[in-house]
């Protein structure tokens, strides 16, 4: 998968508060979800993004609650990846169930600038800064989290070993 | 090479004789939680997989506790549809307003979550059965929803962190004040993705209702989960209400600690987290010229009966402050009843509480309790980020519930020894 986008960037600790207030929890529409995505750190993010563009972030992104309205949010608000230092581990184990890519890569989450036209190759493990001319490599995730996404999500990834165990 | 205790319960929930920090396994569950908020996600991802049944209808917790008794349309139509799963799958464990409290102590309250137990839950402070001896962590809706269909979860096998707390607490501080000091400490992300041991001669003598509070806010130092070695404390706790078999694991002297922490607590003072931030963590003595708006007793974290005894004998014979608001909340309706036969009700009606049903309520901002902007907030749950609790220019400070009350007296932030007669 690849992905070209303008970046929202962020520091540390952003929390699940942040990134979906729980005063909007009582529903969990995905389109309601993103109409209030980061309002509370970035009252303009809603307006400004466009599909495909990019959230960075440095360390812990995530952090907080378990909601998985957060990933969801954040996913139907058009953001195509997340890039942080590192993830909380809730937040990164949602984002895999629910199929948001995200990349733990500390470089380019410090290279990278709000506006910054950058350019992500999941497969091949590359992030392009248009503006800084960098490229940083990352890591993959771990074969089973990609076996996951490859399924389209953890439920789907569960009905399949199901059927398959069925049939033994 | 030795095990701990994380280590053996998850050995055992995936059939092997050990496992090792980064293996990926697949864990048998003991238990699945959800609640208004994460259930409603979870049942139609269950019905979109096309799921006819639940693994097993009695280990399956539903736990309506966030939103009600329903603030709004939005969210009684949440709680509709968890009670229509519960009715349509006869879940056992299902709490209807009038019998549920907040999940994280009705839970251990009611003998559903016990030692050696493998649980997740739709809910980060899951981990707050750990106090019992039981591997339990904060999952999302998506892999409740996995957990109820197959019985399993996916885990990686999480680092072991040590910390060691010796020496006498002072009167006034508890389990609260320990886990706030060490996520001061250790920051926000100090155990992220690894286990959280809570040892040493303190812990030993420290009662399970602090030991609660302690493991609750592992999620705030980024833990998977927190634990305790269970002990005679843990076996007089679970023994008259466990509702299924239980099981204690010790960690062997030679397990492995990629870090190890070793604190004397001897002379530590009621700590306070500042906003916005739980690693934010100073003593109560350095906060006390900071006037305050609300006071907020209760949430999973301090919600227990023997948080509102400590805030009832501060509480006693004096009056909240005029402008302030105390909002006190029982964790659950045992709790609630509790402390209505031992006269903590009238105290707090005395000074001039308010007392609520059940409900995490304020906590997350949802009802009974919200901040206008440029209102502060003690409160005795355990997050204080930005808007957390209202307005995104209102202000949280977490602290223990003898803390909460004798602020609540003055108006400002507080040590109880201030006011306690």
């Amino acid at each position: 998968m690849k992905f070209k986008g303008k970046a929202f960037k962020y520091g540390d600790n952003v929390n699940t508060d942040e990134i979906i207030p729980a005063r909007y929890l009582n529903s969990s529409d995905p389109e309601w979800l993103a109409a209030h995505c980061m309002e509370d750190i970035d009252a303009d993010f809603v307006k400004a993004k466009k599909k495909g563009d990019i959230i960075a972030a440095r360390k812990n992104f995530g952090c907080g609650s378990s909601r998985e309205h957060a990933p969801i949010a954040i996913k139907a608000a058009g953001i195509s990846c997340v890039i942080a230092d590192t993830f909380a581990r809730i937040f990164y184990r949602n984002a895999i169930n629910i199929g948001l890519p995200i990349i733990e890569c500390p470089k380019a989450a410090a290279d990278i600038e709000a506006g910054d036209a950058v350019e992500v190759d999941l497969a091949k493990g590359s992030i392009k800064n248009q503006r800084s001319g960098h490229t940083f490599k990352f890591e993959p995730m771990p074969p089973f989290a990609q076996e996951i996404i490859a399924a389209g999500g953890l439920m789907k990834y569960v009905m399949n070993k199901m059927k398959k165990e069925a049939k033994k | 090479m030795g095990m701990t205790i994380t280590e053996k319960i998850l050995a055992e929930h995936c059939g092997q004789k050990e496992v090792r920090p980064g293996q990926l396994i697949n864990a048998r569950l003991d238990l699945c939680l959800a609640n208004d908020i994460t259930a409603p996600i979870a049942i139609d991802e269950f019905e979109k997989a096309g799921a006819a049944k639940v693994f097993d209808r009695e280990k399956i917790a539903l736990v309506p506790d966030h939103f009600t008794p329903n603030k709004d349309i939005k969210s009684a139509e949440q709680a509709a549809q968890l009670r229509r799963f519960a009715r349509k799958h006869q879940i056992k464990y299902y709490f209807e307003v009038g019998e549920m409290g907040v999940e994280h102590a009705l839970l251990p309250e009611q003998g559903i979550v016990l030692p050696g137990d493998c649980i997740i839950g739709a809910d980060s402070h899951t981990c707050t059965y750990g106090a019992l001896g039981a591997f339990s962590t904060g999952v999302g809706s998506t892999d409740v929803a996995a957990g109820m269909i197959t019985g399993e979860a996916w885990f990686k096998v999480p680092e072991q962190m040590k910390f060691n707390y010796k020496g006498k607490l002072s009167k006034w501080v508890g389990g609260k004040d320990l886990i706030l000091f060490t996520i001061g400490k250790i920051g926000v992300d100090g155990a992220l993705y690894r286990t959280m041991n809570f040892t040493g001669p303190v812990i030993q003598s420290l009662p399970m209702e602090d030991r609660l509070a302690l493991c609750n806010m592992a999620i705030e130092a980024g833990g998977k989960n927190g634990i305790i070695e269970p002990d005679e404390i843990t076996e007089e706790y679970v023994h008259l209400r466990a509702r299924h078999a239980y099981k204690f694991f010790k960690s062997d002297t030679d397990a492995k600690y990629v870090e190890s922490y070793d604190w004397n607590v001897t002379n530590m003072e009621p700590q306070v987290a500042f906003p916005h931030l739980p690693s934010n963590v100073h003593p109560v003595s350095k906060a006390s010229d900071i006037t305050i708006d609300q006071v907020f007793i209760g949430s999973c974290t301090n919600g227990r009966l023997s948080d509102l005894r400590l805030a009832a004998s501060i509480l006693k014979g004096n009056s909240v402050a005029k402008f302030v608001r105390c909002i006190v909340i029982p964790a659950t309706q045992l709790v609630y009843r509790q402390a209505m036969e031992e006269g903590l009700i009238a105290i707090f009606l005395d000074a001039g509480c308010a007392v609520c049903t059940p409900t995490c309520g304020p906590c997350l901002g949802g009802h009974m309790g919200i901040l206008a902007a440029g209102e502060r907030c003690v409160a005795t749950s355990n997050r204080n980020f930005v808007g957390r609790m209202g307005h995104v220019k209102s202000e949280i400070y977490l602290a223990n519930a003898a803390v909460a009350a004798a602020s609540a007296i003055t108006g400002r932030i507080t040590h109880p020894e201030e006011v306690a007669k």
